[in-house]
């Protein structure tokens, strides 16, 4: 029998698409007569046809086929609305044999995702975008989009649309075709069985330029939409030809597919000693400190313009000093002078997942909000530091607290400004992932080599809150420590 | 024997939606939306029975994927596809 007969059916697709549900698993989520049935069966063909499923990646839209993934079988992809070019490009770069076929309607590319994909076709990035024209907003119900057509009714431009208000039918092919990169540019229709024929050979030429890694190819589909055009599926095919041709004329604006050269995309390496040279930056880092146990999570927080970002820096600086992994991760508030400000510090002997802290082994606070908003934080066992002008303040038990005269000893230095190197100082003389103090010391001198007043004046500072924190006994924990 | 056989469209009711597609595109006019429904509430495509010439316009045009299927006897002239 199967050598007698040849059925023609769909292919490259799953075999049921149970997005719907109900009594049909093997029928569309899309309306009677839509185009996207249509098309999606000539590119599962096509993917079929030219053996590209298993190097196929459908990057599915916002629109009524953002369920993509449900259809095609291959790489999927759901992409945020407009951006499918910015994730072709990334997979396509990071998988140069992968075939990106980025499926877009006239709203998710022609408006919010203009921009993306003129870049991208000026870059002429290795994709086939195939662009799904249908005059509306199809998913949301048949609001006005960039494409519809002059005096078209929508139900946002219920007394036709006016370029007076809203400008003009956005004619993407003709906007590619201004740039040199494209391979390949071409509108179609999928009004009737003839055109349907054409386009399906748009969709394979677009798809074997993928396959032959010749660039960017783009098509554009006139698509029937008969839900919101308030009508069936012969009226639609009519607007479509009759209406919708005459702004979008059917064309190939382009076809370098025979001349273009086959480009060879380096192979990019991810492998950990690749990612190990690429990000540190010496064979320091690779090495351990001996004394830091895990990691520490350090906050330090103020108002702005009290150092405290700068403290945090020097924080980090000296544990990379001392040979531990750090990351430094400022928190701005909004735009403005004497706002809070904070910082996070992770001090680690390896790799640092994340340099986020929410909670905290030591805090650091130069003044009073920054310690009320953050002392919740601080895990028991932890640390605080804060400014001694904070006054009188109930703690747990649980944490081992400190009140650092820190602007009385910068100004006592007559350094009023160096209260956060004063505090430096206190935590280095207490002791901070068994960084030496005198790491603290050529860090807090490195901070200010370019003006020599600050530096002498800053390293006084910080000697001074060393020598109050070594003739001051502290408030001792629980645990005696 | 292959002379005798002719192609065929198989249309699966369940899945029809009654766009109506298929039938506009058929140049023999030998499909037809049916007087009944099917269980999902369409008056289903259907096949007059004979007249199919095997071009494949209505299952191309179909939005439907798995709606209708073409049958076609094979010819002693391989080359000659339907998708050329």
């Amino acid at each position: 029998m199967a050598d007698t007969e040849r059925i023609l059916e769909a292919r490259g697709l799953y075999a049921t698409f149970p997005r719907k549900g109900g009594s049909a698993p093997r029928a569309t989520h899309y309306c009677a007569g839509c185009g996207h049935g249509i098309l999606h069966k000539l590119i599962g063909e096509a993917l079929a046809d030219l053996g590209l499923q298993d190097r196929a990646v459908f990057i599915s839209p916002v629109g009524c086929t953002v369920f993509g993934y449900y259809y095609f079988d291959c790489g999927n992809i759901q992409a945020a609305h407009g951006r499918a070019p910015a994730v072709g490009t990334g997979m396509r770069r990071v998988l140069p044999h992968a075939v990106i076929v980025c499926y877009q309607g006239d709203g998710d590319l022609a408006s919010i995702g203009m921009n993306q994909t003129f870049q991208a076709a000026n870059r002429g990035e290795g994709m086939a975008v195939l662009f799904v024209n249908n005059a509306v907003y199809g998913m949301t119900g048949g609001q006005m989009a960039p494409t519809s057509l002059l005096g078209q009714r929508t139900v946002t431009s219920p007394r036709g649309r006016d370029p007076a208000n809203d400008g003009y039918p956005v004619h993407a092919c003709e906007i590619i075709n201004q740039l040199q990169a494209p391979v390949y540019i071409e509108r179609c229709s999928l009004a009737d069985a003839a055109r349907v024929q054409k386009a399906r050979q748009a969709v394979r030429k677009a798809l074997r330029i993928q396959a032959e890694n010749k660039g960017y190819a783009f098509v554009e589909f006139l698509s029937p939409c008969p839900t919101n055009m308030r009508s069936d599926s012969a009226a639609t095919t009519a607007f479509l030809i009759e209406e919708m041709e005459k702004e979008f004329p059917l064309a190939c604006f382009r076809d370098r597919s025979r001349e273009a050269v086959p480009r060879t995309s380096p192979q990019p390496c991810f492998d950990r000693a690749a990612l190990d040279a690429l990000f540190s930056e010496g064979a320091a880092a690779a090495t351990p400190a001996p004394t830091a146990r895990g990691v520490l999570r350090v906050k330090v927080a103020g108002f702005g313009g009290q150092g405290v970002l700068s403290l945090g820096l020097m924080l980090a600086r000296a544990a990379t000093q001392a040979g531990c992994t750090a990351t430094w991760f400022p928190s701005y508030g909004p735009e403005q002078r004497g706002g809070t400000a904070n910082c996070s510090v992770v001090i680690a002997d390896g790799p640092i997942g994340s340099p986020v802290v929410s909670t905290t082994d030591v805090l650091l606070a130069l003044n009073r909000p920054s310690l009320e908003r953050f002392v919740g934080d601080v895990v028991p066992g932890g640390k605080v530091f804060y400014d001694a002008t904070v006054g009188d303040v109930t703690l747990p038990d649980s944490l081992e607290a400190t009140a650092v005269p820190a602007f009385e000893l910068a100004t006592a230095c007559s350094a009023a400004k160096a209260a956060n190197t004063a505090m430096l100082g206190a935590v280095a003389a207490c002791g901070l992932a068994g960084i030496p103090r005198d790491t603290f010391r050529a860090v807090v001198g490195h901070s200010f080599a370019g003006k020599p007043a600050v530096q002498v004046l800053n390293q006084r500072v910080f000697d001074a809150a060393c020598d109050w924190i070594d003739t001051h006994p502290r408030r001792q924990d629980a645990a005696g420590r | 024997m292959s002379a005798l056989r002719l192609p065929y469209p198989e249309i699966c009711e369940l899945e029809c939606k009654a766009c109506g597609r298929c039938v506009a595109a058929c140049p023999k006019g030998v499909l037809r939306l049916s007087e009944g429904f099917n269980p999902r509430g369409y008056h289903y495509a259907e096949y007059g029975g004979e007249g199919c010439i095997g071009c494949g316009r209505c299952f191309y045009t179909c939005p439907e994927p798995y709606t209708l299927r073409i049958h076609l006897p094979a010819r002693d002239k391989a080359a000659k596809k339907a998708e050329a």
